[in-house]
């Protein structure tokens, strides 16, 4: 696999901090541990701003190494937009965010090694083939091709693999998303209302897809409205409310479409401490 | 720990701006004066001369202008601080206006001079691009919402806008030279020189305080917005 | 090792870039053709008199260029915005010089081939006698279509993404463009009619200048201009 590379930009170069950073650290021997590695998401404050309106007002979440965490929340309560500051495609306005240990806004290009997302948007090109958009995220991640056939046949779209994705359903071309997220195999995912959309056999296939980055130690965070697809997933579930992120109410659970003996969940507290 | 207390969003102080405006003010007035009444009528353009005191401060202060615009929009990328982002708008802004005037004025005297409004003299036709590159970008601006990416994306075309006003002079000088020279070699005597100077500074002054106005201007609606949103969500941010 | 997964990842979206091009064809047919009416027009403005139509043929060329060029440059991410494909773009890891280094070769294989298109037509059209120095300009117009691409690619990554994305584009671009025009312009005539004043030499250093200039800041602003 291609090695991790600093991004050298000219906004990290020019950056102040950096060098002062780079001095503190060259001084103090051993920091590794204060970064606490094994944290696959640690979220600081974050914050973030659209014009005058403050959608997240320091929000902060820690999610371990092979915890998988529901993420709750009202309309346009900024469930998407942490999501995207995590995924390094939206700046925070203030506040931190590790991935693995690596900053999202100074170290992108570390993150994005590490995370995949998988939103409401296929991010597709409508001209190319199915297995030529799969072709082509497997060049820009830095992964063989051979992965593709295999990838292709376990989201069952192997029939039509040369056919334009044009032509294609919603639900087929999530399917062919989620056969990127597959070949990718990503250390922290990101799922954005991933069951939207998809069948009762596009929701087992995803689930099956999950526990299967679990097992390998993988973390994963799940924007929901409805939580009962996810059952026998989630480790534990959190709420975003006013800005911030809480440990979800029964209430809270019950108004997310779990019927009172689904919600069988683990419910944890925000945070890990 | 909470963003809100950033500084960015209080209301900017007066200070001693307000005098530092009423002491430019008064300066221009006396400049002016000073200048239209020791200055001789000019042997080929008789009083037409008394343009100057205005065209080219006007000239000076817009390059001036653009250079903060310049400024502003790198520190802003270096330091996502939206105040440069607000202060490389309110120079933009007020450099248009200035390089607006240097061009009317221009016209005016080419008017008597070559006998046309437009010459396609070498100054005035670059200066006319500089003005069309900060229309653009004032025009991006307008097109933009998100404070944050009109930020960055202004900042990127204003500073590759400043990069080009050599390459465009130097263009524009040698195109015109090709086809016709038409300098207007004129050694400045003294007592044109006195008053010409003095108006530099006067206008240098008065786009510094027009600036900082537009800048202020700039940060209440900031904080009024950020108040509005406060207001509006009830502050429970402790 | 980076700067080849850079190389990897550029040749994709070129690659990328021309076949979804290729596959719509309507899209370079409707580019090159305005470029072609343009040429057309501009010859009915300038009426059927040889002289006028030879002196005028370099500036019709560029601007027909220019005009057609902004349409292809929005083109170029409207690809990506359709279905949200941008942002997957930029999920990839790697240097966000090398999604600019893949959209502004693949715009410039684009206006090239449209470029000889259009060259072809205005040669016709404006009576145009081709000279034996006529290497030269080709390496001129290749010189000004860089200059052109290199701004355009940059521009049209924040126009697309705007309201009034068909105004913005030639607002920013145009007075941006004028060094280049008048370089290729009067570089382009002056070899048409044989360098008389011996002037094509300062142009082409010029338009070399005008290109190195803007594709190194590009390329550095380039990252601010796509994030966010």
């Amino acid at each position: 696999m291609c090695c991790r590379v600093k991004p050298y930009t000219l906004s990290a170069f020019l950056r102040l901090e950096n060098w002062v950073a780079f001095a503190l650290i060259s001084s103090v021997t051993n920091v590794a541990p204060l970064l606490a590695p094994d944290l696959a998401l640690d979220a600081r404050g974050v914050a973030r701003r659209f014009g005058a309106r403050w959608v997240l007002r320091g929000a902060n979440l820690q999610v371990r190494a092979g915890e998988m965490v529901g993420l709750l929340g009202h309309n346009g309560c900024g469930k998407s937009t942490f999501m995207r500051i995590i995924a390094t495609l939206l700046k925070a306005s203030a506040g931190d965010c590790f991935v693995y240990g690596s900053n999202v806004k100074t170290e992108g290009d570390d993150v994005r090694h590490h995370v995949g997302f998988f939103s409401h948007i296929p991010g597709l090109y409508d001209d190319l083939s199915a297995r030529e958009n799969l072709a082509f995220a497997a060049t820009m991640l830095g992964f063989p091709t051979a992965d593709i056939d295999a990838a292709l046949e376990r989201v069952g779209l192997t029939s039509v693999a040369h056919e334009r994705v044009r032509g294609f359903s919603t639900g087929m071309q999530r399917r062919l998303s989620l056969a990127r997220l597959i070949l990718q195999r990503p250390r922290l995912l990101l799922l954005d209302e991933p069951y939207n959309n998809l069948d009762v056999a596009g929701i087992a296939l995803m689930n099956g897809f999950i526990r299967e980055l679990n097992a390998a130690g993988g973390a994963a965070i799940v924007v929901l409205h409805d939580l009962v697809p996810a059952q026998g997933v989630l480790d534990r579930t959190v709420i975003i409310r006013d800005g911030r992120v809480h440990m979800p109410s029964p209430a809270d659970l019950a108004r997310d479409g779990a019927s009172p003996q689904a919600i069988t969940l683990p419910v944890g507290a925000a945070g890990i401490s | 720990m909470f963003p809100d207390s950033s500084k960015s969003f209080d209301p900017p102080k007066p200070g001693l701006w307000p005098a530092f405006g009423l002491v430019s003010f008064l300066f221009f007035v006396f400049s002016q004066v000073f200048a239209v009444l020791t200055s001789p009528a000019d042997l080929m353009m008789g009083h037409m001369q008394k343009m100057w005191y205005v065209h080219v401060p006007a000239a000076w202060v817009t390059f001036l202008s653009f250079g903060i615009v310049l400024v502003a929009s790198i520190y802003f990328l270096v330091k996502e601080d939206e105040r440069a982002d607000l202060l490389a708008a309110s120079a933009a802004e007020v450099g248009s206006v200035f390089c607006g005037l240097t061009l009317m004025l221009g016209m005016l005297w080419g008017r008597p001079t070559w006998g046309v409004w437009w010459s396609w003299d070498a100054r005035l036709t670059s200066t006319l691009v500089l003005f069309l590159i900060y229309v653009g970008y004032l025009a991006l601006r307008s097109f933009v919402e998100d404070p944050q990416r009109r930020g960055q994306w202004s900042a990127a075309v204003g500073i590759l806008g400043a990069i080009n006003v050599p390459i465009v002079w130097m263009s524009v000088r040698w195109w015109r030279t090709l086809h016709q020279l038409q300098t207007n070699p004129r050694s400045l005597s003294p007592e044109y020189l006195r008053g010409l100077l003095l108006n530099v500074a006067a206008f240098t002054l008065l786009t510094i305080w027009f600036i900082r106005r537009r800048y202020e201007a700039a940060r209440f609606e900031s904080a009024a917005e950020h108040a509005a949103q406060k207001a509006a969500l009830g502050d429970n941010d402790g | 090792m980076a700067f080849r997964d850079d190389v990897r990842r550029i040749r994709a979206i070129v690659w990328k870039d021309l076949t979804t091009e290729r596959r719509s064809k309507a899209g370079f047919n409707s580019v090159a053709s305005l470029g072609v009416t343009m040429l057309v027009l501009f010859g009915l403005a300038l009426g059927p008199d040889s002289v006028a139509l030879k002196d005028a043929a370099a500036g019709a060329l560029w601007l027909a260029v220019l005009f057609a060029g902004v349409l292809a440059f929005n083109r170029s991410y409207q690809v990506e915005l359709d279905g949200g494909a941008l942002e997957a773009l930029l999920l990839y890891p790697g240097s966000r010089w090398a999604i600019f280094a893949g959209k502004l070769i693949a715009n410039l294989i684009f206006v090239t081939l449209m470029l000889v298109i259009v060259v072809g037509v205005g040669i016709v059209l404006f009576q145009v006698v081709v000279p034996p120095t006529w290497p030269a300009i080709v390496g001129i117009l290749l010189l000004g279509v860089l200059g052109i691409v290199s701004l355009g690619t940059f521009y049209a990554a924040m126009s697309s993404r705007s309201r009034a994305r068909e105004v913005l584009l030639p607002l920013l671009l145009y007075p941006m463009l004028i060094p280049v025009l008048l370089a290729s312009m009067i570089a382009t005539k002056a070899l048409l009619f044989g360098d008389l004043m011996n002037e094509v030499g300062a142009w082409v250093r010029m338009l070399s200048a005008f290109d190195v200039i803007f594709l190194v800041a590009t390329f550095f602003a380039f990252e601010y201009v796509i994030e966010v």
